[in-house]
């Protein structure tokens, strides 16, 4: 298995699925501000994932380009956590999976700056601008939300509730995160998750929610065994690239 | 009465010298309304507007289109943004501007009630209907009303922009498969005529021109625009390789422009009355957007009393 293969993969897998659940917003935020900073969000996660399939094109060595790796791998080659692929539902749904994935998304960068590898040490470095504007952005909201009328905090209280399964997946190290670390091109979960949870433990305590238990998690994604929504992303996704294979767009 | 006939002549007089009006000054009630008229259908037009090509950013066709595309809808969303800033200093709020958009008091541009169908319409939207909104707005420009002036400055810029970026997915597919070609044709043929209604109905027909050219805030009439339009495209047409659907389209050697055919004046009232093709769906999508909406803004307003209560507490503490 080439390792560094996936373990780019799954970096930019995460970036482009969740990058696509937030372009399914623009047009339709609830403040036209929202809507621009929603998709401000998803250009940058998209921009993360050009560069990281470009880079994993070109270590895979076969010469695909950015757009195989997006559109023509299927539903169980993609390597991104459960969490990104679940749907929007209402603005704070959004906001509680945004929130929980950038919690973890800048701790990760953060140590992937250090990286033996040049190319993701400079991805991350780049990514790191954007991601921390993102978690300023997210937990922002959680306590705006969290803390504003009862229905805002029920939403979020609600979503964050059934979200909290997805959460622990971000730390389980795959085969692929073992052997990176272990090269030193990949990051220690174990640091990135205890980042993690004192992010999380301080904004929900601003935000006056409640921590959910945490006895009933999901995972599979990196495996690329996923939940149902992935393949409604990808044949909604990849619908021209598979009907008019080869032509140029 | 004096009094208001010296203003008016001294406000005609600054429009006549080409000095801008600016929100503060004295303005005749009929140019306020007229302006807030006009703004706000422009506000509404991009807000809109971000939904026919919205409906492509999910099934966009490689990464790099994927991205532009977002782009240029979020671009819709700022020009809606400042759009609806100018109108502001007029005196109206934008909450009351987006009430008249979903209770249908206000319009909005036509041409975004009809449906985005293939690929192939992103870059028609881009070529034709951004194309035919430049020779509508440059004029705009040079609007005596400084405000709405100055941010059609910036939207104009990033609008040429958008036309080259959907210009260029036209070419792409020109070059491309028979299936793309034909993608290519039947969106020329769905949004040719539409984008010429886009000028307004024709001189003989609009009683607002001559004031609004009178007041600067038009510089041309709806014909001489579109005439402008409709040469401009027949070459860019050829260079795509593909036919305008208008057999009467023809050089005419003697007035120096394209003639073309009678534009379908009854489907062009129809979709204005809302009877087009999308006319429902465009304003539920925006009206459900809203509504679904309120919660956030309430919790947002009631979030921020909460801060400002708590703040004036602390310093009472303090003190």
């Amino acid at each position: 298995m080439n390792h560094l293969l996936n373990y780019t993969l799954q970096i930019a897998d995460n970036a482009l699925i969740l990058g696509h659940r937030l372009s399914e917003w623009c047009g339709h935020g609830p403040i036209l501000e929202q809507d621009i900073a929603l998709t401000n969000l998803s250009l940058d996660l998209v921009g993360q994932a050009r560069s990281l399939y470009q880079y994993a094109a070109k270590v895979e060595g076969h010469g695909r380009t950015e757009d195989d790796m997006a559109y023509l791998r299927d539903e169980m080659d993609f390597k991104n956590v459960l969490l990104v692929e679940q749907k929007n539902g209402d603005f704070g749904r959004t906001i509680v999976r945004q929130f929980l994935f950038d919690a973890y998304h800048l701790p990760f960068y953060e140590a992937l700056q250090r990286s033996h590898d040049e190319t993701l040490a400079a991805i991350a470095e780049k990514s790191l601008k954007e991601v921390t504007y993102h978690l300023r952005y997210s937990s922002e909201w959680m306590i705006r939300l969290g803390d504003g009328t009862e229905e805002s905090h029920r939403r979020v209280q609600t979503a964050l509730d059934e979200l909290w399964r997805y959460t622990a997946e971000l730390f389980q190290p795959s085969a692929t995160d073992e052997a990176m670390l272990a090269e030193g091109i990949g990051v220690d979960l174990g640091a990135v998750k205890s980042r993690w949870e004192s992010t999380v433990a301080e904004i929900l305590r601003v935000a006056t929610l409640q921590q959910p238990d945490s006895n009933w998690m999901q995972n599979g994604g990196k495996a690329g065994r996923h939940t149902e929504h992935l393949g409604y992303i990808l044949a909604e996704m990849q619908y021209l690239q598979r009907v008019h294979p080869g032509a140029e767009w | 009465m004096a009094d208001i006939t010296a203003l008016e002549a001294h406000f005609q007089n600054t429009i006549d010298q080409e000095i801008k009006i600016e929100p503060k000054d004295w303005m005749p009630d009929a140019y306020r309304k007229t302006l807030i008229r006009q703004i706000s259908q422009h506000a509404h037009s991009e807000i809109v507007g971000m939904l026919p090509e919205g409906n492509w950013i999910t099934r966009a066709p490689s990464l790099r289109r994927k991205v532009a595309l977002l782009a240029k809808v979020q671009d819709e969303a700022g020009h809606g943004l400042y759009l609806y800033s100018a109108c502001e200093t007029l005196g109206v709020e934008r909450n009351e501007l987006v009430e008249q958009l979903h209770d249908g008091r206000a319009k909005y541009s036509s041409i975004f009630n009809y449906p985005t169908l293939t690929w192939a319409d992103i870059g028609v939207i881009g070529w034709l209907v951004d194309g035919a909104a430049i020779m509508n707005q440059v004029p705009l420009c040079r609007c005596s009303y400084g405000p709405y002036a100055r941010a059609m400055v910036r939207v104009c810029k990033e609008e040429s922009f958008h036309q080259r970026q959907g210009y260029e997915i036209l070419l792409t597919l020109s070059k491309g498969t028979e299936a793309q070609r034909r993608m290519l044709q039947d969106a020329v043929n769905r949004w040719w005529w539409p984008s010429l209604m886009m000028f307004g109905p024709n001189d003989a027909d609009s009683p607002h021109t001559a004031q609004s050219m009178k007041w600067k805030i038009k510089r041309f009439t709806n014909d001489e625009l579109r005439q402008k339009f409709v040469d401009v495209c027949v070459d860019q047409a050829k260079l795509l390789n593909v036919t305008l659907p208008d057999p009467d389209l023809k050089w005419n050697e003697e007035r120096g422009h394209y003639d073309f055919g009678e534009i379908n004046w009854d489907e062009f009232w129809q979709v204005v009355k809302g009877h087009g093709p999308c006319n429902k769906e465009r304003i539920d999508t925006r009206r459900r957007a809203h509504e679904e909406g309120a919660w956030v803004r309430e919790a947002a307003m009631a979030f921020a009393e909460k801060q400002a209560r708590r703040r004036a507490e602390e310093s009472s503490q303090v003190a």
